[in-house]
């Protein structure tokens, strides 16, 4: 049994008493295995916007970006407005013999809450308000601190989770699942699309394009090691991994 | 695809699934952590075939009353009226509404039980150790990883017209029960696919296709 497995309580008590070892760094830094397949393979000398693909299962190693932190700041910023904004004023508002209604995101969420639907409403409220919070709360922060030459490793820290945020930040379903729910709608009642439809149409295509512009690798080719005493080259020379 | 195929951790190394680093664990030791980032490495993620399964079986029992339970009730001052989900999709088709009918069909009932056969055939194909199509495999992999999360629309659509439909006593709608139990499918199905470990492909098709010297 692994000391790292944290399905067994014992193995996990155990696992508390000592911290595993750091693992060392190789000294061919261009050596790199493919995450989809694990084919160990020599990488060519990076060469700015060329893109590396797998030899045995075409998975992309490597992805040329540029100017990849200006672009991803600019973007996230107005991610970032662009979110609070929608989150703040009305969805979807509709009226129907003189009656009106009319609901924000975490308004439908809440109303679900209430109805003593409490788990659905969790979900809700986590892949369509506080996943993208996080998303882009943590890309803003990352792209800020990744602009020194040798980032500090909270940097890493909030790289090491922005992955999951993305995988549960879902604002692109989110819009979808909103405009049937209109279409259904218009069977009864008049709809108002208000405000943060619009801004959420367009925020859905700036989260993928910070994803594509921001360039992870080479943030962690230039970051502080959490070991620094593991062959970490201070002058940040560091050649990429893949 | 040549003899000399090598992978990572035939050689002794492992990839960090965080920050791409391939490093080597100190002498004696299986597995670390990252000397760059600090995340705890495995050769392959641990136990992945029968963590897969599980949250694998778990949604297929939960896909049953997801679909045979109402997700929405319609509560008009002629008495109530309780719909699942594929009945959602009948009443959303109509001469302009098909496309959107479609989508739902698609997203609700589709992804979800493509998504649990994929991974079953996946995770069967690997221990049956077949070395067959194990690009395709892979493909079909990262397509339900980058599919599965589009079937959270029916959750926002019913949970949307919920919220709106507001009228007593002319006409409300409430989520029904079947709600939960289709949520459930969604985050199991999602869930799964993070368990899986696509190098278990790769390493059944090296066995028997390549002998190292």
């Amino acid at each position: 049994m692994s000391r790292h497995d944290r399905r067994n309580p014992a193995a996990f008590l155990a696992a508390s008493d000592r911290e595993p070892a750091f693992n060392g760094p190789l000294p061919d830094a261009l050596l790199a295995a493919c995450p989809g397949c694990d084919l160990l393979q020599r990488l060519p000398e990076p060469s700015p916007g060329a893109s590396e693909y797998c030899a045995r299962c075409d998975t992309e190693l490597r992805r040329g970006r540029e100017d990849s932190l200006d672009r991803t700041l600019a973007l996230t910023f107005a991610a970032a407005i662009l979110y609070v904004v929608a989150n703040s004023v009305p969805m979807l508002g509709l009226t129907i013999a003189g009656l009106k209604a009319s609901t924000t995101i975490a308004g439908g969420a809440k109303h679900l809450w209430d109805g003593g639907r409490e788990t659905v409403a969790a979900l809700v409220l986590l892949t369509a308000v506080i996943a993208p919070a996080i998303q882009i709360g943590f890309m803003l922060t990352i792209a800020m601190g990744a602009r020194r030459e040798r980032p500090q490793r909270w940097v890493g820290a909030l790289m090491r989770f922005w992955p999951m945020a993305r995988t549960w930040s879902m604002l692109e379903v989110l819009l979808l699942g909103v405009l049937v729910a209109l279409t259904k709608i218009a069977d009864y009642a008049t709809v108002v699309p208000g405000m943060a439809l619009f801004l959420l149409a367009a925020l859905v295509f700036i989260l993928p394009a910070i994803q594509v512009s921001f360039d992870a690798q080479d943030v962690w080719n230039r970051i502080e090691w959490v070991n620094p005493g593991s062959g970490d080259n201070s002058d940040g020379s560091v050649g990429a991994q893949a | 695809m040549s003899s000399t195929v090598l992978t990572a951790m035939d050689a002794g190394l492992q990839r960090c699934e965080t920050c791409g680093l391939l490093s080597r664990p100190v002498a004696g030791e299986e597995e670390g952590r990252c000397p760059r980032c600090d995340e705890e490495l495995v050769f392959r993620k641990h136990d992945s075939i029968q963590r897969t399964w599980a949250y694998l079986i778990a949604a297929a029992i939960c896909y049953i009353p997801a679909n045979t339970l109402p997700v929405l009730t319609t509560t008009t001052a002629t008495g109530a009226d309780s719909d699942t989900i594929l009945q959602g999709v009948i009443l959303l088709w109509s001469p302009t509404g098909w496309p959107l009918s479609l989508i739902v069909l698609f997203a609700s009932i589709m992804i979800p039980s493509a998504k649990i056969i994929t991974l079953a055939y996946l995770l069967i194909t690997i221990q049956t150790r077949s070395p067959r199509n194990t690009r395709q495999r892979l493909r079909l992999y990262r397509t339900v990883e980058f599919v599965g999360r589009w079937s959270m629309v029916d959750v926002f659509v019913d949970t949307f017209t919920a919220a709106l439909i507001q009228f007593q006593p002319l006409m409300s709608i409430e989520p029904g029960p079947g709600l939960f139990f289709f949520a459930a499918v969604v985050v199991l199905t999602m869930m799964a696919v993070e368990s899986f470990d696509a190098r278990l492909i790769w390493d059944a098709a090296n066995l028997t296709e390549v002998s190292y010297a």
